[in-house]
């Protein structure tokens, strides 16, 4: 369009199908947010799942929940959170068009978003050499086993699909920060930059769920 | 263009010589990285008119199989075709159906825009549908999957001999196919209209596949996850939905209906939308009631979320659920009714011509009717005890899918043809069809009815010898169906290369698909349409044919 | 080939009820049909696009007209649905004097044992007259215990108790079907209901052997699992007695009460920690994966048949009610898990 403009980055023009940059922004953040719609619904059948198997056996869910992490799934519960500010603070990085923090705070979201696989990694690790992985590893006694392995077969579903989209989140933003660094963002056009943003809180929020219903629900009580 | 809904400057002459289908080049890496919503849709109607024979194939096996009991196929062969039957039809012919070929081809014609809001998505779409359907046949090819379409637990997770996690995996994937386009369609009514182009100027073609969307995104991740977590069960032994290791097999059928009840509606809606285009065009009136059947397809997309479980009033859910759902059920029975007489009564006082997408549509009123009718009786309590899981069940949801959906989707790809090839068909041969389809879907059908009342369960590769006079007339009548499929086969493919060049409104409709040439240039419009009035505003008197 | 029939044989107090409501919604679908199909037909002759008819004075203001066919139209779906479902109340609604034949789903033949220990394979022999309350499960897959003639059916779901309840109303014999898909043979899966006269009934009773009956069965099983180490009378354990214990509530561990019926006894077995009788330690082992569908309903049949004995050291209350006291809420209240 311009090429003679002052800024360092050239107004973008909109794709073919939109009238309007301000339109093309408008469907990419509605198109996420009908995303989400789906995502919540994806993870609510599983979390149905978990309130009927929890609601029938209550003994057993207490029990393997004492046997969850709580450390890791602490720590990894802040290194999400701290994450989620720190994409929106790119987000805001963005939105007044200052290009190197915007990239380099996509940087340590990628970063602290590798932190929490890593993490995840080491629990699931430790999960396995305790024998509590069902189906392929799972050797558990007591009259409760049963609701035990239940437990995990949801907690690893959860936790998988979960991560599953962590992994999508870190090559999203990775994407994102190397445009973000070329110049690809401006203050008229950051939208790549907040639906990243809107999905990565999503992914955050979820997390939000999983955590005390993991990790907190089976330590309270006797 | 007297009927236009449209002013502004285009009156000059329409010739499709800059279109679609020769724009961009005829290469088939052109097709295959297209984003243009006009050929996506077309690849789509190819890739569903394959699934529809395949699926078709499998009926007349069934239908061949039930003349003479214990008939020709072993067992095991029975269960494999009734399953690659219900799958194939119910995934990969019904649901995308209507949506993602008339959807997709008119969704931006009719609201004046360009594309869809997501091109690239849109084609992503077809490639997971085909990438699922691929898997679904292969999974048929090496040895086929025996659990019914419905893979109800324990038996699909512990029991089946067949190929089950291969059919998991198609459906999963078909699943996201569907939700994309959902979510394409959702964005684009609200993000890309026209300007004047209202809510209450949108065509209810338009309307319908909107609530179809809100289905297909909102209902589709519950089955998705439902299936994986069979998937998973099956292959680690491990699981919520088998009693055997703790689980509930009802909690699959509720997950399960929670899609596929919604999932009924996404066959259907769209089927609505279709016929609301086609009555007024050839009634030469204004729909009757327009805001009424807007906003009954909105309100059987919100109250179809909330009827699933009147499929398990005799699978041991308890008193007080079975009187809530079979409330519901009755209520929502409501709007299709009302849909029912708005479009008995456009016709009244019109003028009304008989043209072939004209017959399939009130072939799709009287059969819609009957499929709807027989659910209240499926939808009432006591009576859905004795005929559930009977043939009774199996003739009420033909009624409704093949009846009503498959009579949509001729009727709209008789009317929208001119439009998208640009080409006439053979009228006569057209309404031949027509008459086939609707009197041997009759001959096939409704003696199911008396076979379901009678006791005869489905999914039977045999039956007791009083119920085979009824079965024959069955596959008599579909022998007379097959042939009214087989036939648009021939007079449309030969109207594609013989067939009389269409102008750009052949039945001078209103509706802004008509305001642009025939076929349509890729990016629709030459210049953006502007709106000023409601749809449907078809004159008293019969206009001259213009072009 | 068989003649043209219509109507399948009514043989049940149910079917006679049912054929009614039948005919109501006939009735009322074939009005609308005739409605529309007249309305369609009548519009489609008169109004065809080169007829001269006067087409003046349309109807302008639709609201009025569209607020009256949702109105008629709810009315009358809604007078059929409360029909519906009372009928279906009362199916859900044993009489506390109906007999109990327990019923067992397994790929592909239906195990039928009635109260006295006989057993039957694929047909099911019933009393022209008399209620009979059939509790059914599965031992693999999900089946269904159609009778076409009764005009009933439910499914047979493994790991539950279900029931159903008819009273046959003529003798014959009826086809019996499977019909929930249950795997290859699920065509085959069915046989019949024969119904006789009383005495005739006693009589078939009679020949098939002075077996042990199965609440005997079930209390040799009692003794043979170590049951009656803990729950018998001599025992020092502190575990619930069993006596006198069958249809009535049940207070639990944590708040709430539970009616002691089939279900409550089965799980009681399988998961002894899902549900805990207030007052006792949760000690008792799961029998899941070793007690199999048949044993399991004849420990279930002996538990019942303690249901008007009083234990020792348990306060005898009144008797819960008949002699087969059916749980009371055995449907109403049936779990919705």
């Amino acid at each position: 369009m311009s090429d003679a403009r002052r800024e360092p980055w050239p107004d973008p023009s909109p794709e073919p199908q939109y009238a309007t940059m301000a339109q093309q922004a408008e469907a990419a953040s509605f198109g996420m947010w009908v995303f989400l719609a789906t995502e919540v619904l994806f993870f609510g059948g599983m979390l149905l799942a978990y309130a009927w198997a929890r609601g029938s056996f209550p003994a057993g869910f207490a029990e393997a929940g004492r046997h969850t992490k709580i450390f890791i799934g602490s720590v990894n519960t802040v290194v999400l959170l701290t994450s989620s500010f720190t994409m929106a603070w790119a987000v805001n990085a963005a939105e007044h068009g200052r290009r190197r923090p915007t990239a380099w705070l996509l940087a340590a979201t990628a970063l602290l978003a590798l932190l929490f696989l890593a993490l995840k990694g080491v629990e699931y690790h430790q999960e396995w050499t305790e024998h509590l992985v069902p189906g392929l590893n799972f050797r558990e006694e007591g009259p409760n086993a049963h609701a035990v392995e239940l437990f995990y077969f949801l907690y690893f579903m959860l936790t998988g699909i979960h991560g599953i989209h962590v992994t999508i989140g870190i090559g999203l933003i990775a994407v994102t920060m190397v445009r973000a660094w070329r110049g690809a963002f401006s203050e008229r056009y950051y939208t790549p930059v907040e639906v990243t943003g809107l999905y990565w809180h999503f992914v955050d929020i979820v997390w939000i769920f999983l955590y005390p219903l993991i990790y907190l629900v089976g330590r309270s009580g006797p | 263009m007297t009927t236009a809904t449209v002013t502004g400057k285009t009156d000059e002459p329409v010739v499709g010589t800059r279109n679609y289908l020769t724009e961009g080049g005829v290469t088939l890496r052109s097709w295959l990285l297209t984003r243009d919503h006009k050929r996506i849709a077309i690849l789509y109607t190819l890739s569903i008119t394959l699934f529809f024979f395949v699926g078709g194939a499998a009926a007349t096996l069934i239908r061949l199989n039930l003349v003479t009991p214990p008939g020709i196929f072993t067992p095991d062969v029975y269960n494999r075709l009734f399953t690659l039957h219900g799958i194939v039809m119910v995934w990969f012919f019904l649901i995308p159906s209507i949506p993602n070929t008339m959807g997709n081809f008119l969704i931006p014609l009719m609201i004046g825009a360009k594309d869809l809001a997501f091109p690239r998505l849109n084609l992503l779409s077809w490639y997971l549908y085909m990438a699922a359907g691929l898997l679904a046949l292969f999974a048929i090819v090496i040895g086929g999957v025996d659990t019914g379409w419905t893979f109800y637990t324990p038996f699909s997770s512990m029991y089946s001999n067949g190929y089950v996690v291969l059919a998991l995996a198609a459906v999963f994937t078909a699943g996201f196919s569907s939700i994309l386009t959902g979510l394409n369609f959702i964005v684009t009514t609200h993000r890309m209209r026209a300007p004047g182009m209202t809510w209450y100027r949108l065509p209810v073609f338009v309307w319908s596949n909107y609530a179809t969307s809100i289905i297909m995104v909102l209902a589709t991740p519950v089955l998705a996850i439902t299936l994986a977590l069979v998937a998973v069960e099956r292959l680690l032994q491990v699981g919520i939905f088998d009693p055997a290791l703790g689980g509930d097999p009802l909690l699959f059928q509720h997950l399960f209906w929670f899609y596929s009840h919604p999932a009924v509606y996404i066959m259907i809606l769209p089927g609505f939308g279709v016929i609301s285009e086609v009555v007024p065009c050839f009634a030469r009136k204004p729909l009757f009631g327009y805001k009424f059947v807007v906003w009954s397809s909105i309100t059987i997309s919100v109250i179809g979320f909330f009827v699933w479980a009147h499929h398990m009033f005799v699978a041991g859910i308890s008193l007080y659920a079975g009187l809530v759902f079979s409330l519901l059920s009755y209520v929502i029975a409501v709007p299709s009714a009302i849909k029912v007489f708005n479009w008995t009564a456009t016709l009244h006082k019109g003028w009304i011509s008989f043209d072939a997408p004209m017959l399939y549509a009130l072939g799709f009123i009287g059969l819609f009717t009957i499929g709807g009718l027989t659910g209240l009786f499926l939808a009432n309590l006591a009576f859905d005890v004795h005929v559930t899981d009977t043939y009774f069940v199996v003739a009420h949801f033909h009624y409704i899918m093949v009846g009503g959906m498959v009579s949509a989707y001729f009727a709209g790809l008789h009317y929208w043809w001119p439009k998208v090839t640009g080409r006439l068909y053979h009228e006569w041969w057209a309404r031949i069809a027509a008459l086939l389809i609707f009197f041997g879907f009759n001959l096939t059908f409704f003696p199911q009815f008396i076979l379901g009342y009678l006791g005869m369960q489905r999914r039977y590769f045999s039956y007791a010898p009083e119920f085979q006079l009824w079965n024959i007339f069955s596959s008599a009548g579909a022998s007379v169906l097959a042939v009214g499929y087989v036939l648009p086969f021939f007079y449309l493919g030969w109207s594609l290369f013989r067939g009389q060049r269409a102008g750009a409104n052949p039945w001078a409709a209103t509706g802004l698909e008509w305001q642009t040439s025939s076929p349509p240039p890729t990016h629709n419009f030459d210049r953006t349409p502007t709106v000023t009035r409601p749809p449907y505003q078809y004159r008293p008197e019969p206009e001259p044919q213009d072009v | 080939m068989g003649s043209m029939q219509i109507l399948p044989a009514t043989a049940s107090s149910h079917a006679a009820d049912m054929d009614w409501l039948f005919a109501a919604l006939v009735g009322t679908s074939g009005f609308i049909l005739l409605l529309v199909f007249g309305l369609m037909i009548t519009f489609c002759v008169r109004y065809r696009a080169n007829s001269k008819v006067e087409r003046g004075n349309r109807l302008g203001r639709t609201w009025r007209l569209e607020a009256a066919w949702t109105a008629a139209t709810f009315a009358a779906f809604l007078a059929l649905y409360f029909w519906g479902a009372d009928l279906y109340i009362r199916i859900h609604r044993p009489p506390p004097d109906a007999t109990d034949v327990y019923v067992v789903g397994k790929q592909w033949m239906w195990k039928i044992e009635h109260a006295g220990g006989q057993r039957e394979i694929d047909s099911l022999h019933v009393p022209v007259g008399r209620p009979v309350r059939l509790v059914l499960t599965s031992q693999d897959v999900i089946h269904d215990f159609a009778i076409p003639a009764f005009r009933i059916r439910q499914d047979a779901v493994p790991g539950r108790y279900e029931t159903l309840w008819f009273t046959p109303t003529e003798v014959g014999e009826y086809p019996l079907y499977c019909a929930e898909f249950c795997g290859t043979y699920h065509a085959r899966m069915g046989g019949s209901v024969v119904v006789m006269e009383p005495s005739d009934f006693q009589r078939w009773l009679d020949g098939q052997g002075a077996g042990p009956s199965l609440a005997q069965e079930g209390e040799a099983l009692f003794r043979q699992y170590g049951c009656s180490g803990c729950h018998g009378a001599a025992s020092t354990v502190h575990a619930p007695r069993l006596e006198g214990l069958f249809g009535r509530p049940v207070p639990l561990e944590g708040g709430g009460t539970v009616i002691a019926d089939d279900r409550y006894i089965r799980d009681s077995i399988l998961l002894p920690r899902s549900e805990i009788a207030a007052g006792y330690p949760p000690v008792m082992p799961s029998f899941a994966g070793q007690i199999g569908e048949d044993e399991l309903l004849k420990l279930v049949a002996y538990i019942k048949s303690l249901a008007d004995r009083t234990a020792g050291n348990t306060e005898a209350g009144p008797p819960a009610g008949g002699k087969q006291a059916g749980p009371p809420a055995g449907s109403a209240e049936k779990d919705a898990r």
